[in-house]
């Protein structure tokens, strides 16, 4: 036991089980009008866990996580309504799908060579494609969407339980871990090793004969079926999927901004800014619903959340590109 | 496709376009004055869309900067020139005149105060994020000032125009009619004056402007400003026919991208042409696909440029 404590990867499990077990215990000290917030904050965390082993450990800045997060809200609403089969099924069909797009947008970027600025922008574009043509699909019910029907009865196998159950907490807690035992593995295997190593410097990279191209795409396919993972528990949670919830670009900015606040290429940075992003939008909530008496004139106005976000990403971008966590991990191994 | 000379794809993208609207005339199945009124209306939607995306190119040309924040200080304009009309009782497009110093100078504060930190190699990131956090910012402040109902202002010039049975409104061809004159005014500032000299100058080369003695922080700031001062124009001129809100230049900013990849990074004569292709995309495309589908041939045209031609039509090979 304590030489497995001893290893980084170890050590990192072990925080992951005891956070997740202390995590589990949350819905029973949470008041219930807090619950929705918690459940957002974990599929925030999600998708972040999702975005940073593609642009933080991977460094490809992608704009679009969108798409992979629409195309597993999607496959599960599809394959549940049409077709009644279960989320649980919807959850590696639609991360293979998505891993399938990610690799052959990322491939045809990557090969020629669109980097940085450029790449973000066609990560972009790729999403919105998506977003334009499910608009326009009659078999995806264009604009209108899919309404998940209400059952009657709790179901696990169908992913459906009473309003506030507990279980709609631990299900993306359990996904989470899952993301983060991903994440863990993949940075202390070989494949992530090379992954690290072709972000750092790709040229001396491919003079180590390290396949550039492949360990790249690798990341990319990990990534897009993390966020995938979470589309799918997004489409069960809200019950409703339509083009803009799933595949707009507010949904990508979702997966990016709690790994920039809590640290991007750090395993527990996009778990701690979604730690912050997630209350934050109930914490400006219950500003406006009740505002001080110098914040009176905000009363009953929208917006608030959005931008106090905006402005910690723009003070993080200028003054603290590692992030919370990522500085504050800097400082204690120093 | 990537050694071609830009003027010679130019040539043959313009022939295609002919090609495509007489295809569309003779066999298209549409009537032909529904044809010609989406080809003005394109036009007229491409100059707009070029209004937008001139500021875009030459920011993205020179600094390399992804600016996402684009569409939303078109919208910032737009408030600008709403309140002079609606407070001040100024005429909208005198009160272009008024946002377009402003909208320089929210520009240059940018860059000065914030991206000019991030001006080293490396750097992408950190611009990206702050432009996008901008844009954010900003426009969920004019929620918070605002609200989220439209406004519109009654328009100056009323009527119509018509040109070859297809109808254009009078303040859909000013907006276009000060696309064109920005464009030529830009141009002019860009090669013929001394400003003009000094940015391209650090385009080509910011190390050796630097030690040549430009003080290159401060043309970076010029620059971001002249490319905001440029959607504190079109923000002036879209307002007699745009409706109001907090997101209404959101938008601008995808297709503006597309626009500016299209044309050529930093090419002013590329954002005229993108913007119209684009334009005319969108609307002689919404013949066929209705709705958001003439939208997605934009996109497929925009994936096909990034992938075979990414300097554009009229940008140098990289």
């Amino acid at each position: 036991m304590s030489h497995l404590l001893r290893s980084p990867a170890g050590r990192q499990f072990a925080i992951l089980v005891a956070g997740t077990a202390v995590l589990a215990f949350v819905p029973f000290v949470l008041p219930a009008d807090r619950h929705a917030v918690a459940v957002r904050t974990l599929t925030f965390a999600i998708m972040a866990v999702g975005w940073n082993i593609m642009s933080g450990f991977g460094g490809m800045f992608s704009f679009g996580h969108a798409a992979f997060f629409g195309i597993g809200a999607y496959a599960d609403a599809y394959l549940l309504v049409a077709h009644g089969i279960s989320p649980w099924v919807a959850m590696p069909v639609g991360g293979a799908l998505a891993a399938c797009f990610g690799v052959a947008a990322a491939f045809a970027s990557l090969r020629y060579r669109l980097a940085g600025a450029y790449f973000a922008l066609a990560t972009f574009a790729f999403a919105q494609m998506l977003l334009l043509l499910v608009a326009n699909l009659d078999v995806l019910k264009k604009t209108e969407g899919f309404n998940i029907p209400i059952l009657a009865e709790p179901s696990w196998a169908k992913l459906q339980f009473a309003q506030n159950s507990n279980n709609y907490f631990w299900i993306p807690l359990g996904l989470l871990a899952f993301a983060l035992v991903v994440n863990i593995v993949l940075v202390h295997s070989r494949t992530g090793q090379f992954v690290m190593a072709t972000r750092d410097d790709q040229t001396a990279a491919e003079a180590l004969g390290i396949p550039v191209m492949r360990y790249r795409l690798v990341a990319v396919a990990v990534s897009a079926a993390l966020t995938a993972m979470a589309g799918v528990f997004y489409a069960q949670y809200y019950l409703y999927v339509d083009p803009d919830n799933a595949f707009g670009a507010s949904v990508s900015v979702e997966a990016i901004v709690p790994a920039i606040i809590g640290g991007i290429g750090t395993i527990w940075g996009p778990v701690v800014g979604a730690m912050i992003v997630g209350p934050l939008s109930e914490v400006t909530a219950s500003i406006l619903r009740d505002p001080p008496q110098a914040l009176a004139f905000l009363q009953g106005k929208s917006g608030l959340d959005v931008a106090s976000y905006a402005l910690l990403v723009i003070l993080i971008a200028l003054f603290l590109p590692r992030g919370v966590y990522g500085s504050l991990a800097a400082r204690f191994r120093r | 496709v990537r050694g071609t000379p830009g003027i010679l794809l130019a040539a043959l993208a313009a022939l295609a376009v002919l090609a495509t609207v007489a295809i569309v005339y003779v066999a298209g199945g549409k009537s032909p004055q529904l044809v010609t009124q989406a080809i003005l209306t394109g036009i007229l939607l491409g100059g707009v869309y070029a209004l937008v995306s001139i500021g875009l190119t030459l920011i993205f040309g020179v600094l390399g900067i992804v600016n996402f924040a684009q569409g939303t200080l078109l919208t910032v304009a737009m408030y600008v020139a709403y309140v002079l009309v609606t407070a001040a009782g100024l005429n909208v497009y005198v009160a272009t005149l008024v946002a377009i110093p402003v909208l320089f100078a929210v520009g240059y504060a940018i860059q000065a105060t914030m991206l000019n930190r991030l001006m080293r190699p490396g750097g992408t990131e950190g611009q990206l994020l702050v432009t996008l956090g901008l844009s954010l910012l900003v426009a969920n402040l004019l929620l918070l000032g605002f609200g989220g109902l439209e406004k519109t202002i009654t328009p100056p010039l009323n009527g119509n125009l018509h040109i070859f049975g297809a109808i254009a409104p009078i303040s859909r061809v000013v907006a276009f009619a000060g696309a064109i004159l920005l464009a030529i005014a830009l141009t002019v500032v860009l090669q013929k004056t001394r400003l003009g000299l000094t940015i391209r100058s650090v385009a080509a080369n910011s190390q050796g402007a630097q030690l040549v003695g430009v003080n290159i922080r401060r043309v970076f700031a010029l620059t971001f400003g002249l490319g905001t001062a440029t959607v504190g124009a079109a923000g002036g001129l879209l307002l007699p026919f745009l409706s109001l809100t907090p997101s209404t230049g959101e938008q601008f900013t995808i297709l503006a991208f597309v626009i500016v990849v299209l044309g050529g990074l930093g090419s002013v004569r590329g954002a005229i042409v993108g913007g119209l292709t684009v334009g005319l995309v969108q609307t002689v495309g919404g013949l066929y696909l209705p709705g958001t589908g003439a939208l997605l041939l934009v996109f497929a045209v925009f994936i096909l440029v990034l992938f075979f031609r990414p300097q554009g039509l009229f940008g140098s090979a990289p």
